[in-house]
């Protein structure tokens, strides 16, 4: 899919200060040589298989389905991964090719948490000094996650620039790498930033998609006619798309946050709407939220993994072919959509996820029942309980945390 | 006369060019009038202008916070661009725009080298912009007779400075070592082994920058570079005793 040097249609390339350039020569030789090398492939099948529950299944949710009364709905079921979301698919194959490159420290930025978590994970794995850049407002609202990087060996630098969130860690990131290089690797978290890491990454999470195609055509005996994904950086959509995009019959159909709504401004609405425009930033090109001078701008969704300023420049590509369709969901719809899904079906998808399925909600009773569609679960939400619970405002967890509070207060 | 030629003349009369740095818009341009203004009147050879960006990755911390103060305080590309046409009415020395692709991008790349050429500015420095991504740049700059000053580091091979150098002009800014800006530089043997890999790999003048904070390191780089570039000092020195204290600074660095 890439015509010349990482570039997708007119979007993507490699946007890099200098001192980079001998870095990814390097990278790019170490990725198209495990790309070319078939025993590659199969280690990371077999390390996701014994690590991380892959393939993770496909599950019917026959309650919502009848509730809707119309498509048999399919839940891919990333949550199931070891950590609790399809990042691991990613930090796992870059740990692979780490050790071929043979260095020994990864630095990653993290938004929610989940990145930093699976990376920090991976280096434990494999052995390597981690260092994990997370905006100072994110470590305060992610503080579990942010205690498991820490148990796990890794260290967390809060960062204060900026407006202190997922942009600004990734910037971070990027000033220790151009420091630290020779030894260094960024394992950049999503579908974005300077090739290759678009379709590096884009590479990792076809492990989805491939799936999923498998296993709804034996299931289901025959392909969906719809499927959808939340869309922040867009690693999850890239993934399970990828099973599907020489399917034309196959609608693929990527879901934004719309945060407290598009006509408000505090979204992070990208390809949905009017309000992005073509930028260069964090070393790609891309649709990205500025203003007319190129400042970026802030960003709002109550999901922190969606809460960014650029998209992929394959699913901007691929939006602006007409392959992919884009929608929003805002927080008010997100929380309903997690609610319905917990009480029907015993499933709690994160709130990324959760973006997908309000959409899917939305549409599945166009269809009939002999027509399926997936919605792929990027990640669970239980483990976000402190976000999840705060968002619900639920009276009986927050007298849980003053109790909690005056409990350790008292030990001081 | 062009950037380099400019240069070249310079040499003749001094061993060591000085290139100072600030930010637009931070703390004020009111501010950087006046620091501009010590700068010239003290001997300073060329100045680079940052126009600010929200995400400036090649900047360390002290330049990433000027960046992000002067947008907080509400200034524009245009602001910028108005005043640099005022200072480079007012001052005869080459002025040059520091500032990420992003803004170029946006203000419509042609219409900004028009506007540049307009104002009187000889050379932009954009350090996200390596020379494969800009073939329309390069194509504009040439047209319209602006210097894109190009960037060898430590970690450039020597074809790769060969690669570089073939798409620059005006001068070639050598980073001085890895990271960011702002961090001390300390001179070393590998120093000058690279500054020698430099100089065979480019007829073009060589500035380094990055960490030269005084008049010990422009001794040093005499003999060595045509240029020294500071960059993250005046901020602080602003920062901390006000425009005035550049003046004496910039005289006693050479």
């Amino acid at each position: 899919m890439t015509d010349k040097k990482g570039y997708y249609g007119q979007w993507g390339g490699a946007f890099i200060p200098e001192v980079l350039h001998e870095t990814f020569v390097q990278l790019n030789a170490a990725y198209n040589d495990a790309r070319a090398d078939s025993a590659f492939w199969k280690e990371y099948i077999a390390l996701m298989g014994s690590y991380s529950c892959r393939p993770t299944p496909l599950t019917h949710v026959e309650n919502l389905s009848r509730h809707f009364n119309g498509a048999q709905i399919f839940v891919k079921r990333e949550d199931l991964n070891h950590t609790g979301a399809h990042k691991a698919n990613n930090v796992m194959g870059q740990g692979l090719l780490v050790r071929r490159m043979g260095k020994k420290r990864v630095i990653a930025e993290t938004g929610a948490g989940q990145h930093g978590v699976a990376t920090a994970t991976m280096a434990a794995r494999f052995g390597f000094e981690c260092t994990i850049y997370m905006g100072e407002e994110d470590v305060m609202r992610q503080r579990p996650n942010v205690f498991w990087m820490e148990k796990l060996g890794a260290t967390v630098v809060p960062v204060t620039s900026g407006a202190r969130t997922l942009k600004d860690a990734m910037n971070e990131a990027f000033r220790d790498w151009v420091t630290s290089m020779d030894d260094t690797h960024y394992v950049i978290g999503t579908v974005c930033g300077p090739h290759p890491f678009p379709e590096m990454v884009a590479w990792f999470q076809s492990i989805i998609g491939s799936e999923a195609r498998k296993q709804i055509t034996e299931v289901f005996g025959k392909l969906p006619s719809r499927v959808y994904a939340c869309v922040g950086g867009g690693s999850n959509a890239m993934g399970v798309f990828q099973g599907f995009l020489d399917d034309p019959d196959v609608e693929l159909i990527g879901v934004e946050a719309g945060g407290k709504g598009l006509e408000t401004g505090r979204h992070a609405t990208r390809l949905t709407g009017d309000d992005a425009s073509a930028g260069v930033a964090q070393g790609y090109k891309t649709m990205f939220l500025q203003d007319d001078d190129g400042q970026m701008r802030d960003t709002h969704s109550v999901a922190a993994g969606l809460d960014y300023i650029g998209v992929s420049p394959i699913l901007t590509d691929l939006w602006e072919k007409g392959r992919v369709r884009f929608a929003t969901a805002t927080d008010d719809e997100v929380m309903n959509a997690l609610d319905l899904t917990m009480k029907k079906e015993g499933i709690i998808p994160a709130l990324e996820s959760a973006h997908a399925f309000v959409q899917a909600y939305k549409e599945a009773g166009e269809l009939t029942p002999d027509d399926a569609i997936i919605i792929n679960m990027s990640g669970r939400g239980d483990k976000d309980i402190f976000t999840i619970a705060h968002a619900f405002g639920d009276p009986s967890w927050k007298e849980f945390i003053r109790e909690k509070g005056a409990e350790y207060a008292a030990e001081k | 006369m062009q950037l380099k030629n400019k240069i070249r003349a310079a040499l003749n009369e001094k061993k060591i060019l000085l290139m100072t740095h600030l930010v637009l818009g931070y703390p004020s341009l009111s501010v950087n009038r006046e620091v501009i203004r010590q700068m010239v009147e003290n001997g300073v050879d060329i100045i680079e202008m940052q126009i600010p960006f929200s995400e400036p990755i090649a900047d360390g911390p002290m330049i990433l916070k000027a960046n992000q103060d002067s947008i907080a305080g509400g200034i524009t590309v245009k602001e910028c661009l108005e005043f640099a046409a005022e200072i480079t009415a007012a001052y005869d020395i080459p002025f040059l725009f520091m500032t990420y692709y992003n803004i170029i991008y946006k203000y419509g790349e042609e219409a900004f080298f028009k506007k540049a050429v307009e104002i009187g500015i000889q050379g932009f420095i954009v350090p996200d912009l390596p020379p494969e991504e800009g073939e329309s740049f390069h194509r504009l700059a040439a047209k319209y007779g602006i210097a894109p000053i190009l960037i060898f580091a430590p970690t450039s091979t020597d074809d790769r400075m060969k690669e570089v150098t073939a798409s620059a002009k005006g001068f070639i800014y050598c980073v001085a070592r890895r990271g960011v800006t702002g961090k001390k530089t300390e001179f070393t043997e590998d120093f000058d082994s690279y500054m020698a890999r430099c100089r065979k790999a480019t007829d073009l003048p060589l500035a380094v920058g990055f960490g030269i904070s005084g008049k010990e390191d422009v001794d040093y780089l005499v003999g060595k570079a045509d240029i020294a570039v500071i960059g993250t000092r005046t901020i602080q020195l602003v920062d901390a005793e006000g425009a005035a204290a550049v003046g004496p600074f910039v005289a006693g660095l050479r």
